[in-house]
């Protein structure tokens, strides 16, 4: 009985998985794009944490205070986490299976960011800020 | 020793001659880390005389900036500079003026704004602080300047360093991004560039700079001035 009940289970998590679109690596986890440079502002396992409160406290920072050049910045994840495409142009990085949006995905977190800030790097031939 | 002061004060005296420098000198970028400070008070000055009625060299260079694109409906579609075309009914003189966000020492918005999304930074540009705007308009409400637009649909494109989107209100930011880069606003650049060279643009409190000198010199205006909301964007010819 148990085991059946297991076996159900297991088939429906499949199929969501399955249904979702998103792409999985071997172990369950989503599987990401790499990123383009060197390694991050911190490690993996406290970027995964704490991403959004570093996000959280520098925006505040950026927008009322007027610092520049703070250590995190969503404009820098973006740059370095938003993978090129075929043709050569970026990929959104909330597009399906892409960067932020997998990983999103995967913890089943609705964020907000993307309804206004830039989901592509600047194009480096209209970059005109730092 | 004489002779040396007599040659310091005519050197004083030469640069502080008005007209003489009406290029702005470039202004150092901002140092990481360090914010926008009380001591500069960034502001416009706007020569009509030199505003063509027909050039919309600013408005265009702006929407470029700032990736303003247009969904077909030019009522409701963002603007943060537009160009007003005013007449004296008596003499038939007429007058074609940029009007952008005035970034006022008093700002109506910040005082109308229910959530503190309406904000005056340190240096006193005027901006909308988007995470915490509900979108409700009483700031464009306030504004006697109409300086202020709302987004009423989903945005793609934008620029990295302007956020915009749906359900929030927008305007003119003095091109915080430049400034704090060491540069000067998009539409003060294009209006020197391919227009008639009517903008200048610097910090209102350091005595040195242009615009400083000028405001000091020459009769300068500002539009609607009885409200006391004291802009940093002057007026000349109007």
């Amino acid at each position: 009985m148990r085991a059946a009940v297991l076996a159900i289970l297991l088939a429906l998590a499949a199929g969501l998985a399955l249904g979702s679109g998103a792409a999985w690596a071997e172990d369950g986890r989503p599987a990401l794009p790499k990123a383009k440079a060197g390694p991050c502002i911190a490690p993996p396992q406290v970027m995964r944490r704490s991403h959004y409160v570093m996000l959280l406290h520098q925006r505040d920072q950026t927008l009322r205070l007027g610092i520049r050049g703070g250590k995190a910045s969503l404009k820098e994840c973006v740059a370095c986490h938003a993978a090129d495409g075929p043709d050569g142009k970026p990929i959104p990085v909330n597009a399906p299976g892409q960067f932020c949006s997998s990983c999103h995905e995967y913890a089943a977190v609705s964020i907000d960011c993307f309804s206004c800030h830039a989901t592509t790097p600047a194009a480096p031939q209209t970059a005109s800020s730092p | 020793m004489n002779n040396r002061r007599a040659i310091l004060k005519a050197a004083a005296v030469m640069a502080l001659a008005p007209g003489v420098t009406l290029i702005a000198a470039r202004a150092a970028a901002r140092a990481p880390g360090e914010p926008a400070s009380a001591a500069n008070r960034w502001g416009l000055l706007i020569d009509t005389t030199k505003c063509g009625a027909d050039c919309t060299a600013c408005v265009s260079a702006c929407k470029t900036e700032m990736g303003l694109t247009s969904h077909g409906r030019p009522l409701s579609d963002p603007q943060y500079i537009r160009k007003v075309d005013v007449a004296d009914p008596e003499t038939g003189m007429r007058h074609s003026l940029p009007v952008m966000c005035q970034h006022c020492a008093k700002p109506a918005c910040v005082d109308v704004c229910p959530t503190g999304a309406s904000m005056k930074r340190a240096d006193g540009i005027v901006l909308v602080d988007r995470h915490r705007c509900i979108g409700c308009r009483y700031c464009m409400m306030a504004c006697p300047y109409k300086a202020r637009s709302f987004t009423h649909q989903d945005e793609t494109g934008q620029k990295p360093y302007l956020p915009r989107g749906k359900g929030t209100v927008e305007a003119c930011t003095l091109c915080a991004h430049r400034i704090d880069a060491g540069r000067q606003p998009a539409c003060v650049e294009a209006c020197a560039a391919h227009g008639g060279g009517a903008m200048l643009f610097g910090d209102l409190n350091d005595p040195s700079s242009p615009i400083a000198r000028r405001v000091a010199t020459q009769a300068t205006s500002r539009i609607r001035a009885d409200l006391g909301l004291e802009p940093a964007v002057r007026y000349q010819g109007i």
